[in-house]
């Protein structure tokens, strides 16, 4: 499989339970060299073999950028999930050896910014801890401002406040403590970047207050990925390769493509870098478009999918793969 | 969506839209010349209250159009009338330097003006497409000689005369957002001397 960023071989070095949802995993590369740089933002695909089922989810990686000596991801476990998080959570173990991607980013920040005010939604601190200690090397001015259920689930919330004081506010649910997302905007200098990373609703809750409190779209930085969906399960016929397969209710169309042998890019497998766009040669039917890649006018068009995330409903639906 | 009929060019030339009024706890407006007229449209379609709200920084046109009495008229919250664009930096500097997040900014006229003032902007670290622009007037164009750096103001034909190094140069749509300057290449490098005869382009 060519498709995606290219592969490193890992080992596991280390697994460390955080708190009751959130479990630390640490790769290094089993060759004993150095991994690659990367910048505060990115991600890696994690490879998992899960008893048969290949599962590649994408984790942001939340060691300083500066440390090549391993990656770090933290990894929620969603019990409702696809059973990526819930295979990280029960079979991976210390000297386990896995492949994870070369870092790919989609959310980095943007350095031309006066000053970064990031906003963390429960497991979404990940990518910012990697941002924060970029940012701290080299002087950058940042604000977090982090939401929690409560002060057990607030990952990392200590180290943060140990580490960098009055830069870093809590926020726990529990105790009726919300960011006063309004007032914080307003106060903001000229050049402040705006980041989010966290459940869709509060992505969804900061981006149009930012736009209605007139902050241009470019200063606005969001990411998130997307599960793919479960659905009816579709026919699709790959006229390149000349197959016709079946995708699964459980299955990403992504998934069942390269389950079929057949060669297709990707990278983020959540929706959100368009590696994957791929071409409708013939739709007798719905496309049900779940990515956040596309325009409007182009999911309108049928012309165009994203495998990663999308479905089909219908009778035929042919790609150009 | 631009009232001026710039011809179709390259991804580097710049191009302009038509001020709208955007919500914004502030207003911070930069126009010269005939950008007087799309301040007066811009201010002619908002709410009344976006007046009370705006701060004008207004000189006259490179063609010498100054239409400062009709602006001044406008009771706007600040209305400040500089001789050029060099006098009025220091204080649209000190109004960036203060401005917050959210303030909305729409920039008026000339290339040049729109340009330098785009430039002032994006050093104040918003993205350079966080300004609204919408070109009136004079077409002349701000150059740099990308072989002596020196930047002519007010080019109106194709080729001119570097004001700083004398080379005969030809005016590119090549464009610099950080410079806020077209670019001006030698026209006669291969063949000393074959200047062809400058040709009003840019009135």
């Amino acid at each position: 499989m060519s498709g995606g960023a290219a592969k490193i071989p890992v080992r596991v070095a280390e697994v460390t339970e955080v708190n009751a949802l959130i479990r630390r995993i640490r790769f290094v590369r089993r060759d004993g060299g150095p991994m690659p740089a990367f910048s505060g933002g990115a991600h890696t695909v994690v490879e998992m073999d899960d008893h048969g089922t290949r599962r590649l989810n994408p984790y942001s990686l939340m060691g300083d950028p500066a440390d090549t000596t391993g990656y770090s991801i933290s990894v929620r476990r969603d019990d409702a999930g696809r059973g990526g998080s819930l295979y990280l959570h029960r079979h991976v173990v210390p000297g386990m050896d896995m492949v994870i991607s070369h870092p790919v980013n989609l959310f980095a920040l943007d350095l031309r910014a006066k000053k970064h005010l990031m906003i963390a939604g429960g497991i979404g601190i990940t990518p910012f801890l990697a941002q924060i200690a970029q940012l701290a090397a080299l002087g950058g001015r940042f604000e977090l401002h982090y939401a929690t259920r409560n002060p057990a689930l607030c990952a990392y919330g200590d180290e943060l406040t140990a580490r960098y004081g009055g830069r870093v506010h809590l926020y726990h649910d529990d105790a009726g403590q919300m960011i006063t997302l309004p007032a914080l905007l307003a106060g903001q200098p000229l050049g402040t970047h705006l980041y989010v990373c966290g459940p869709k609703g509060m992505i969804r809750w900061v981006r149009s207050t930012a736009d209605s409190a007139g902050w241009p779209r470019a200063a606005v930085h969001h990411e998130e990925f997307l599960a793919p969906p479960p659905g009816k399960a579709f026919d699709v016929t790959l006229a390149a390769s000349g197959k016709t397969l079946t995708v699964g209710t459980h299955q990403s169309l992504l998934e069942a493509i390269e389950a079929a042998g057949v060669d297709a890019p990707y990278l983020c497998r959540g929706g959100a870098c368009g590696q994957c766009e791929t071409d409708v040669l013939g739709c007798d039917g719905t496309i049900r478009h779940n990515d956040h890649w596309l325009t409007e006018a182009q999911k309108a068009s049928g012309q165009k999918i994203m495998p990663c995330v999308s479905r089909f409903e219908g009778r035929s639906l042919v790609l150009d793969r | 969506m631009t009232k001026t009929d710039f011809p179709p060019s390259i991804l580097s030339r710049p191009t302009y839209g038509v001020l709208s009024p955007r919500p914004g706890p502030a207003h911070l407006l930069i126009a010269d010349g005939a950008g007087a007229g799309a301040v007066l449209d811009l201010l002619g379609a908002a709410d009344a209250g976006m007046a009370g709200g705006s701060h004008l920084i207004y000189l006259p046109g490179p063609d010498g159009t100054d239409r400062t009495a009709e602006l001044a008229a406008l009771a706007l919250a600040q209305f400040h009338r500089a001789p050029s664009f060099a006098a009025a930096l220091p204080r649209l500097r000190k109004v960036l330097g203060d401005a917050h997040m959210g303030v909305q900014i729409y920039l008026a006229g000339s290339e040049g003006l729109i340009g330098q003032a785009q430039r002032e902007v994006m050093e104040a670290g918003l993205p350079h497409d966080a300004v609204q622009t919408e070109h009136r007037g004079s077409w002349v164009r701000r150059v740099q000689c990308v072989h002596c750096k020196g930047i002519t103001e007010n080019v109106a034909t194709d080729p001119f005369l570097c004001s700083h190094c004398g080379l005969a140069l030809f005016v590119r749509d090549h464009y610099s957002r950080r410079i806020a300057a077209f670019q001006g290449v030698n026209i006669d490098a291969e063949d000393p001397g074959s200047v062809p005869p400058p040709v009003e382009k840019f009135r």
